[in-house]
């Protein structure tokens, strides 16, 4: 089911004017933050479809600053994202596509700083809800309605059971669970949807397992 | 994840088998899919009654959207409806105007509650605040019409579509309209029957409206599409018509769930240009061309 709660067809509260393009919007970018970890230094926002055809006028670019700065749907600073990024030093570029894509309202989020670079594709299906499909080239699908955690690990045998025991450990149940790899033996992607957030202690005991090269979360 | 129903055929029947009403059947789900409280999921939905009372109330002291192509339409109905020269009943005409107070405020990139979406906002609150003053309902029962709202949506959504971009108009306000007529039906005291035959024969009459934003804002025709018959406005009214006529012992003919196939089969072969992207429709016209222009210097360009 794409919709699992009553509260996604009545709600969300959020700042106008567009569910799929403004608080959908907010809502990839927030995804895309908190799997980054902190305020990146540069964004670069490639925009499909309908988002590409109407973003200006929907505030999609604002909503997503928004959502790189944190914001919730219904934080009114979404208005001022712009002013506020740059007071943040976050500077940004949007790049509207004409490429088709399987949904109308894509966007393809490039963030990085110094350190580290991000890449994650989001689309938003209606009414403010979202899904992720890309992270770094990895093909997923993540709601971002629930808490989870992602794995960057090597394709191993073991790999998965091993952090499915560390977790087990804890007693955090795993709700979902998806691996993918972009070849075999090489560099593998575990998402898990868990029932609650994680504290950062059992992340870093996750980071500290064989073949794991990274693990991010996203908090609910 | 147990899910206690996936089609409005299973929510009627257990409504129905169970004697409880549609309303009640969605706070179950919720709770079951959830895991939180039916305190917490009530508290919820009393919030999102609040915001939309109070967007309500701030459309209908006038509002002006960023480009100035949208607002103070709800404050004129308010005014027509005082002076008593109303032709199609003041209920009606108080659901319009308090759907386009709403609309307007959204317009205006104030805060809002989305029902099921942020451009067909209007129609759900614009109607439960209208008929209020006919039914006088307890804020239990407000509060119930969002559930009542909400499960039908919740068909919609799984099964077809409720975004614009995805399906055109007809699953954004064709939506909106067709869960307020359920909800009106409950509250007005209804068989759960008689909720799923509203929602049908609003539906079926919102069947290919289509998405043609100007410029691309949800303001032109969106806004006053809650005033006029083509769609939000026509939601109101038609949701309230439609309510009636279940209310009255008409059926729909066609089942609910295949009027939610053919709604999404419909979407599925829209032209894109009708979709949202600003391209045809309303949006391609002289008019719709020059305030693009106007509004946009012309061209869309990157900011940043």
């Amino acid at each position: 089911m794409k919709y699992t709660s009553v509260f996604d067809i009545i709600g969300p509260v959020m700042i106008g004017p567009s569910s799929s393009h403004t608080a959908g919007a907010a809502r990839i970018g927030r995804v895309a933050r908190d799997l980054f970890g902190r305020l990146p230094k540069w964004a670069k926002i490639h925009l499909y479809g309908s988002f590409a055809e109407t973003y200006k006028g929907h505030g999609t670019d604002v909503a997503i600053i928004g959502g790189l700065l944190d914001y919730e749907t219904y934080d009114e600073r979404i208005k001022t994202a712009f002013q506020d990024a740059k007071n943040a030093g976050l500077e940004f570029e949007f790049i509207p596509e004409t490429d088709h894509t399987e949904h109308p309202n894509t966007a393809r989020i490039v963030i990085g700083d110094d350190e580290t670079e991000m890449s994650i594709v989001g689309i938003s299906i209606g009414g403010g809800t979202i899904e992720i499909t890309e992270l770094n080239g990895f093909p997923l699908r993540l709601s971002g309605g629930m808490p989870a955690i992602l794995v960057v690990h090597n394709d191993r045998a073991g790999c998965i059971a091993n952090v499915a025991k560390c977790l087990a450990e804890y007693d955090i149940n795993i709700g979902h669970m998806e691996v993918s790899r972009k070849e075999r033996g090489n560099m593998a992607l575990m998402v898990i949807e868990i029932d609650q957030n994680i504290d950062q202690s059992i992340m870093e005991e996750i980071e500290l397992l064989p073949n794991i090269t990274k693990v991010t979360r996203i908090k609910k | 994840m147990e899910v206690l129903f996936h089609n409005v055929r299973e929510l009627v029947e257990r409504a129905e088998n169970e004697n409880k009403l549609i309303s009640e059947i969605m706070i179950e789900q919720e709770m079951l899919m959830s895991e939180r409280s039916r305190e917490e999921i009530i508290a919820q939905m009393e919030n999102n009654l609040k915001v939309m009372e109070e967007a309500l109330e701030k459309g209908l002291k006038g509002v002006k959207s960023v480009t100035g192509l949208t607002g103070g339409d709800a404050v004129l109905m308010q005014n027509y409806i005082q002076s008593g020269k109303g032709l199609s009943g003041d209920i009606l005409l108080d659901a319009v105007s308090k759907a386009v107070a709403t609309n307007e405020v959204n317009a205006a990139m104030g805060t809002i509650c989305a029902t099921p979406t942020a451009g067909s906002a209007g129609v759900v609150p614009g109607t439960l605040f209208a008929v209020k003053n006919k039914l006088n309902p307890t804020k239990e029962q407000m509060v119930r019409y969002l559930f009542t709202s909400g499960a039908f949506g919740f068909v919609v959504a799984n099964n077809a579509s409720i975004s614009g971009a995805a399906g055109g108009c007809q699953a954004e306000v064709g939506s909106a309209a067709a869960m307020a007529a359920a909800a009106i039906v409950e509250m007005a005291g209804g068989t759960p029957a008689q909720s799923s035959h509203a929602f049908a024969i609003s539906l079926k009459n919102m069947l290919g409206l289509v998405c043609d934003p100007v410029a691309g804002l949800v303001e032109v025709p969106c806004v006053k599409r809650n005033a006029m018959g083509a769609a939000n406005a026509m939601g109101a009214a038609n949701a309230m018509v439609a309510a009636d006529m279940a209310l009255a012992g008409i059926t729909s003919r066609i089942p609910t769930d295949e009027v939610i196939g053919a709604m999404y089969r419909i979407g599925q072969t829209m032209p894109t240009a009708l979709k949202e992207t600003a391209q045809g429709g309303l949006a391609a016209t002289p008019t719709g061309k020059a305030l693009q222009a106007k509004i946009f210097g012309g061209a869309v360009l990157e900011r940043g």
